[in-house]
């Protein structure tokens, strides 16, 4: 049923196809706004913003290789209260797209009035790096673009993105197709759901056929997976047993940054923030004469290993935790690792299907038969 | 370890026992004075499926040798379906400290009526021996955590 068609590139600027695009969604009016990276006034970076005027998304560079936070953090915030009742166009990546879904799982976003438009996305730079890369660039958008897309750039991108396997949105109304994409034949767009072709039908387009970009994808997600595999053995080697663990996580500081900004740590009032975790001096002394010492800020390791069990099992491995620490813990390498012991438990796939429950909130009565009676 | 050879290793035992099963049953192996081991902690909750994994790491980070966490047998819980939630919950805690090189099998699940007073006391014999076997728990000692 997807309906795919093509959007011309003028002058080889994808970004510029890009504005475009988004440019007439507003003025034919099939949308009231588009939330969209813009382009700050520095250029070394972007900012996720909500337009409704059109000629402002001529800063618009959604295809920047940065990801300074989710967007599905975003749109929680906007929709957690009320679903939007204006038509929304929200681009986003795969990450934040299957984020986002997990987030409607957990009742903290809303679907409702937004077309969802996923772009393919090859990777992202560190912010640092994007600021740095962007001054040296003259055309952010493009050549960074055209960097990223040849895998000369790769490793350079975010560990996260270097072995991410989903470089193709899931779960969009529309699908933007860059990778294996002739730009000269123009962008390929993909309407995947009724709402997604509603709009499509409003933009007249020309036809067109994914010629390449599905081949493309399985190679590139194939060299993915295989250096994923390679970070996982490194982790284990790196991390497993406690001494190893504890000394990973020796340089937490307990700022909490990477529970800040994870898109899917859903809690609104988080258990360690609480008066669970107060005690009296008394209580700190007590545990340090048991031990004969103790650190403190105490509980560090069991942070971490809480977190791994109230949303391992919806990791959808963006890496935006370790980009927030302070101290270059590697809580992505540990987050994804363990994600990818747990989630096939239940043989989830975080951000594949809105209509499939949470595997914590749902249960079979045959499973695991043998635990409780070995 | 030199811990582990050490014979007077009497190892503590945190159970989260269900209100309407296990803790049943320990009461009734109390008073009819079935012996088994003082090891056990014995928390009572109102569900094995209110146990969250915090509850079990924060027993085992904060000295505990095992945690055990016993409720009704699948089909029979109080509240329909809460033990068939922390069966999840609890095989997920155990691929977590698997993945991580931490002890799992300090950790422990068990289904016992309120009928099955014999039950809970082999149980307890069971788990109580068992710990012995593998020594004080490492995270209780180490200061660093």
């Amino acid at each position: 049923m997807a309906k795919s068609v093509s959007f011309s590139v003028k002058d080889g600027s994808v970004t510029g196809a890009m504005r475009q695009l988004l440019k007439q969604l507003l003025e034919k009016k099939l949308v009231d706004a588009v939330l969209v990276p813009l382009e700050l006034p520095s250029r070394d970076n972007v900012a996720q913003s909500l337009v409704t005027r059109s000629e402002v998304l001529d800063a618009a560079n959604p295809l920047a290789p940065v990801l300074p936070v989710s967007t599905a953090n975003i749109i929680s915030k906007m929709t957690r209260l009320a679903a939007s009742e204006k038509k929304v166009a929200v681009v986003m990546r795969s990450c934040e797209l299957r984020a986002l879904t997990e987030l409607v799982k957990l009742k903290q976003a809303s679907l409702d009035n937004l077309v969802l438009v996923g772009v393919d996305c090859y990777g992202t730079f560190s912010v640092p790096d994007y600021k740095r890369f962007a001054k040296e660039t003259p055309t952010t958008g493009d050549e960074l673009l055209k960097g990223v897309k040849s895998g000369k750039a790769d490793s350079r991108l975010r560990e996260a993105c270097q072995v991410c396997e989903y470089p193709y949105p899931l779960n969009a109304d529309i699908t933007i197709g860059l990778i294996g994409v002739d730009f000269n034949k123009g962008l390929l767009v993909l309407a995947n759901t009724p709402r997604g072709q509603e709009i499509l039908d409003g933009l007249v387009l020309v036809e067109a056929k994914d010629v390449s970009r599905q081949t493309a994808i399985t190679e590139l997600v194939a060299v993915r997976q295989k250096r994923r595999d390679q970070l996982f053995e490194q982790t284990i080697m790196e991390s497993k047993g406690l001494e190893k663990l504890n000394s990973i996580f020796a340089p937490c500081i307990g700022c909490h940054n990477c529970r800040d900004v994870c898109p899917v740590c859903y809690c609104r009032e988080c258990v360690f923030d609480s008066q669970t975790f107060a005690f009296e001096a008394e209580k700190y002394l007590g545990w340090a004469s048991k031990k004969g010492a103790i650190r403190v800020p105490t509980d560090t390791l069991l942070f971490h290993l809480t977190r791994l069990n109230h949303m391992g099992t919806s990791c959808v491995g963006c890496g935006l935790c370790q980009e927030a620490c302070p101290n270059d813990v590697p809580v992505f390498r540990i987050f994804r690792l363990v994600g990818s012991k747990v989630q096939p438990l239940f043989s989830y796939v975080p951000g594949r299907n809105v209509d499939e429950p949470l595997p914590l909130t749902t249960f079979k009565e045959a499973e695991f038969e043998k635990v409780g009676f070995e | 370890m030199s811990d582990k050879k050490d014979d007077n290793f009497e190892p503590t035992i945190v159970g989260y026992l269900c209100n309407w099963c296990t803790y049943a049953a320990a009461d009734v192996a109390g008073s009819s004075r079935l012996q088994y081991p003082h090891n056990i902690r014995a928390i009572r909750v109102m569900c094995s499926g209110s146990v969250d994994p915090l509850y079990i790491l924060r027993a085992l980070f904060s000295g505990a040798d095992a945690v055990l966490i016993s409720g009704c047998r699948p089909g029979d819980c109080h509240y329909v379906s809460g033990n068939y939630k922390e069966r999840r919950r609890l095989v997920l805690v155990k691929t977590i400290l698997d993945t991580l090189g931490l002890e799992s099998d300090r950790v422990w699940l068990r289904w016992i009526a309120a009928s099955d007073v014999p039950k809970f006391a082999a149980t307890m014999n069971e788990i109580t021996a068992e710990v012995k076997k593998l020594g004080p728990n490492p995270i209780g000692s180490a200061w660093s955590v």
